[in-house]
């Protein structure tokens, strides 16, 4: 099925070519970076692969913001139910 | 898995879904989601039945191997029955059914029909096989329709002259804006394909706030970012806000991929119109070869049958596919029309709206049913 996963590039393999290998949970494989030809991918970077294309660069900052946002989300209840539990008013 | 398990986590979502039932409150939502990731992510962990009965998720057509309508993969079995050809496909449209079977069966018939994973593969195919002449099953999206595009330039430069690409192409616009002329449907906002949205950015969205007055959110594919989505739309209509959001923020780019555009307005033009299994033609919604590229146009190199074939009459994927109908409410799903015997392509697919919910939500919700919990 076509769809995009995370993977990590472990080698540049041919810049000409524009082929890298990257590791997707465990297994290796060389995939095309055509697409990011532009975006100076280095080994280490993560990318969102889909049928043997690297997309688009994994922005670690912006996934850890995401989880950010997300936690903040699901407090505005939680936080309620707290100050509410806190609440004694005679 | 980095980037995936911490997007799964359960007391975040426990926790999202119920400051989600909070902004729902009284009223009810109906957001659809244009993208099979969505559709299958959506089934696959059983959102619909975490989410409060106040917000209804409907599944559109954001299947691309499910709008393929029946004449065109005739076509596709014609030229996988040519004698010297290879036919290279991914693997979902293997089983999906044309009027004289799928493409599995040409292949127990005798047909050289291979699985691909990657369009690359395909070419690699026909290096190493000069003396056949190749053929691809391009499908999907503007996710897919990129790599194509690499692939053509790369089979050009390498001088190929084996190779050529069936291509069915479709893009996102014009389906939603279908679905939003259509009078069957009362949404309150969509959730935006993310992937897709990795190579057209966000602007190609903007008529949806600007001109229907409906919000968007183009989500991401784990559990938790979906729920965000949810999330984020039902805040922009409490906020009295309308529009194009991106929750997909590690992925998407506003701006989206421009080299990615750049190579395929160099490959392909656009169809004046084209058939979408159960919205009918509409127009300028669909990729060709770009003349430029003619000698790697299948259409071109072979004479294609061509003919349009109506669906069988018991399907209604159409319905299905607009989210008019829910999987459960066709009236063959479940018995005529199953995984092992699909009559449409949202059961064939494993992102269609149907084989999604065959495979992850039926029993949830037969179960549900049962003791009396959710009205139908």
């Amino acid at each position: 099925m076509c769809l995009g996963i995370p993977g990590r590039v472990v080698q540049m393999v041919d810049t000409e070519q524009y082929l890298a290998k990257v590791d997707v949970n465990g297994v290796q494989r060389t995939i095309s970076v055509r697409l990011l030809a532009d975006d100076g991918l280095s080994v280490g970077d993560w990318v969102l692969v889909h049928v043997g294309f690297a997309m688009a660069k994994i922005d670690e900052a912006e996934a850890a913001l995401t989880l950010d946002q997300v936690q903040k989300m699901g407090a505005d209840y939680v936080n309620e139910i707290d100050a509410f539990n806190s609440s004694s008013i005679n | 898995m980095k980037f995936v398990d911490e997007f799964r986590d359960p007391a975040a979502a426990r926790a999202l879904v119920r400051s989600i039932t909070e902004l729902a409150g009284d009223d009810e939502f109906k957001f659809m989601e244009v993208c099979g990731g969505h559709t299958h992510t959506i089934y696959r962990h059983g959102i619909e039945h975490l989410l409060p009965q106040s917000v209804e998720l409907v599944h559109g057509p954001g299947c691309p191997v499910c709008v393929i309508p029946m004449g065109r993969v005739d076509d596709a079995m014609f030229l996988a029955e040519q004698p010297n050809v290879i036919f290279t496909t991914f693997g979902d449209m293997m089983r999906v059914p044309g009027s004289r079977g799928n493409l599995i069966e040409a292949k127990a018939r005798g047909a050289d029909v291979r699985f691909v994973y990657s369009p690359l593969d395909a070419l690699k195919v026909a290096l190493d096989n000069p003396d056949k002449q190749v053929v691809f099953f391009a499908v999907g999206f503007e996710t897919t329709a990129p790599s194509t595009a690499v692939t053509l330039v790369r089979a050009r430069q390498l001088g190929v002259t084996n190779f050529s690409i069936f291509c069915n192409h479709v893009t996102i616009v014009p389906p939603i804006k279908a679905i939003l002329e259509s009078p069957d449907l009362r949404l309150s906002g969509f959730l935006g394909p993310g992937h897709v949205s990795t190579v057209v950015g966000l602007r190609p969205y903007r008529f949806v706030p600007e001109v229907y007055g409906k919000p968007m959110v183009v989500a991401g594919f784990e559990p938790l970012d979906i729920l965000a989505s949810v999330h984020m739309l039902l805040q922009q209509i409490r906020d009295g806000r309308c529009e194009v959001e991106n929750q997909y923020i590690r992925v998407v780019r506003p701006e989206g991929n421009t080299q990615a555009l750049k190579l395929m307005s160099e490959t392909f033009a656009l169809r004046p119109h084209f058939e979408w299994r159960g919205l009918g033609f509409i127009s300028q919604s669909a990729l060709r070869i770009h003349p430029d590229y003619a000698d790697f146009d299948a259409e071109e190199r072979f004479s294609m049958p061509g003919v349009r074939v109506a669906d069988p009459k018991a399907c209604q994927c159409g319905e299905v596919l607009k989210g008019v109908i829910k999987p459960w409410e066709c009236k063959v799903f479940g018995t005529a029309c199953t995984p092992e015997t699909p009559i449409g392509t949202c059961m064939v697919s494993p992102e269609g709206a149907c084989a999604a919910y065959y495979n992850f939500g039926r029993l949830h919700r037969e179960t549900a049913l049962l003791v009396g919990r959710r009205p139908e």
